[in-house]
């Protein structure tokens, strides 16, 4: 059962990871401030929950589990909030978003 | 396995400088500076310097990157282009940098247990910190204990540069109906504009607090200590500033309680150096401050990791409210000239 | 092997020779001050590479571990780190009144307005 769950934690840990990198190609490749915005926000905080779980999954001890608990709560709130904050600045700095393609 | 990490660690700071180097955009140069402090603060937790990461985190990714900022929003974002190439600097630079390379030639390899910087004093440290001063944290009873005059000397190297931001920065406080005005008009200007980043601070900012005092009181026992805490301290009452008004910030922490405070840290550690002396052993010699010494040890600790944390909380908070103040003091002066 | 054992110093070596290059040949006031830190963050790492013993621990001791990492370096470096920041604080507070006083931030043009002969 041990050898199950240590397992389930590896593969959080690896499709955290995998999935970091993909977000970061996509800011490479997306064409304009918001949808880079969006590649960012939105996987920077399912890849931190993956990678959190992983380890929760990897190390089940008491007080080390709430600990990394309060980080994941943590990082719930405040990651949203700051891309908020971003794409918040940029309308309000003028910036406009790309609506069609450029040829 | 160790030394893969590590090696891609360094090239990924190397690449961050020279990228530093050729940007003429202040703004993204602040913003790598605090990539380079967070690359840097994983550096040290790979190299088990768990109390130095915490601290690079907190003050090289974090109060760095706010003073360099309300720094540039004084003086403006980009960088004149030099007229002629810099041949000469890079010549140099290519010299010494040769010159060192070649002295490292003769250093112990990384990670070696018999390196002679491993062999003196530290395992002498190591040895006796736990049955003559009692608590696990090495580097705290190293640092409050045993080198506890270096950190006496870095407390008042920090209160110095408060008051050296205090003599070239400080402006006269409004009067009270200006500031009434003021608060209220910015008030409902911004409460609409950062409602969101109002309530979600509002929920965050009390959590904040009580995380620094838990890194206070617990350094003893695992990464933590008064310079950690005093940081963390200070960016909660820096967050309030920012998003609820300066003013605002004046009155709930009351900037003359804050500059008698921040003299008072430096009493706190200073007397507990006289006390000591009162009791006939040397100064900052903890044993006779009670009939036990390793107690004595233990509250000596307590009470100068207080006095650090004071200080440096008043003192990063008193920087702060000088160098955002100074953005009204700026704009008036140029309309009095005209 | 020599270069497993040396890169970190060289690594080292080259982000002080880059501080000390924008040091020295950028202009702009504050892009100097940036070109500090770059300067003193390197040395700390430096300082934390020779306390690393391979096989240690962290410097907190526990019943489970009889080898650690060197404490005595990172007491250094925590001092360091924090009189870092001082220096920068106070950097930064002078060149907020070198703006007020002369109108820009570059150095040329600072010495131009100090010395309208050279």
């Amino acid at each position: 059962m041990e050898i199950i769950i240590s397992w389930l934690g590896t593969l959080c840990l690896f499709a955290g990871s995998v999935l970091a990198i993909i977000s970061g190609i996509g800011i490479f490749r997306f064409p304009d401030f918001y949808t880079r915005m969006h590649a960012v926000g939105v996987s920077d905080t399912l890849v931190t929950g993956l990678i959190v779980i992983g380890l929760v999954l990897q190390i089940p001890d008491g007080i080390v589990i709430v600990k990394l608990l309060l980080i994941l709560l943590m990082t719930l709130l405040i990651n949203p909030t700051a891309s908020h904050a971003l794409a918040k600045a940029a309308i309000l700095s003028g910036l406009q978003p790309t609506l069609t393609k450029k040829k | 396995m160790g030394i893969l990490e590590h090696i891609i660690i360094l090239t990924l700071l190397l690449l961050v400088a020279i990228a530093i180097t050729r940007l003429k955009d202040l703004l993204a140069v602040v913003m790598l500076m605090g990539v380079y402090g967070l690359l840097s603060a994983s550096f040290f937790v790979i190299m088990d310097a768990v109390d130095v990461a915490f601290t690079e985190a907190s003050v090289g990714a974090g109060i760095s990157t706010i003073l360099m900022l309300t720094a540039i929003s004084l003086t403006g974002r980009t960088v004149s282009p030099i007229g002629h190439k810099p041949v000469l600097a890079m010549i140099l630079v290519i010299i010494t940098g040769g010159l060192l390379v070649y002295a490292t030639l003769d250093m112990p390899y990384y990670g070696l247990v018999d390196a002679p910087a491993n062999l003196h004093v530290s395992p002498r440290y190591i040895h006796d910190s736990l049955h003559e001063i009692g608590i696990p944290n090495a580097v705290t009873s190293v640092l409050a204990s045993y080198r506890g005059f270096d950190t006496f000397g870095e407390v008042v190297v920090i209160f110095t540069a408060g008051i050296g931001v205090l003599a070239l920065l400080s402006v006269p406080s409004p009067t009270p109906q200006e500031d009434t005005n003021e608060i209220k008009s910015q008030n409902i200007a911004m409460h609409h504009q950062h409602l969101v980043l109002r309530v979600i601070s509002k929920l965050l900012i009390p959590f904040i607090l009580l995380f620094g005092l838990y890194v206070q009181f617990h350094g003893d026992f695992g990464p933590g200590g008064g310079f950690q805490a005093g940081v963390i301290f200070a960016a909660a009452i820096i967050l309030y500033a920012m998003l609820f008004g300066l003013n605002t910030a004046r009155k709930a922490v009351s900037l003359p309680l804050v500059r008698l405070v921040s003299a008072l840290g430096v009493l706190l550690y200073g007397s507990v150096g006289i006390v000591s002396l009162l009791n006939g052993g040397n100064f900052l010699d903890y044993n006779v401050l009670l009939p036990d010494p390793v107690a004595g040890q233990h509250i000596g600790i307590l009470l100068i990791e207080l006095g650090v944390g004071i200080t440096v909380a008043s003192v990063m908070i008193i920087i702060f409210f000088n160098f955002a103040g100074r953005n009204g003091h700026l704009l008036n002066n140029q309309s009095r000239r005209k | 092997m020599m270069i497993l054992g040396l890169y970190s110093y060289w690594i080292v070596i080259a982000l002080m020779m880059i501080g000390l290059y924008i040091i020295i040949a950028q202009g702009n006031l504050i892009k100097k001050i940036v070109g500090l830190g770059i300067f003193q963050t390197s040395v700390f790492i430096f300082y934390i590479t020779v306390g690393k013993v391979e096989g240690g621990t962290a410097p907190i001791l526990a019943e489970a571990y009889s080898q650690y990492s060197n404490p005595l370096p990172h007491v250094l470096i925590l001092t360091a780190i924090v009189v870092g920041i001082a220096t920068t604080a106070l950097g930064l507070a002078l060149i907020v009144r070198i703006k007020e006083s002369y109108g820009s931030i570059e150095e040329s043009e600072i010495q131009e307005k100090d010395n309208p002969k050279c």
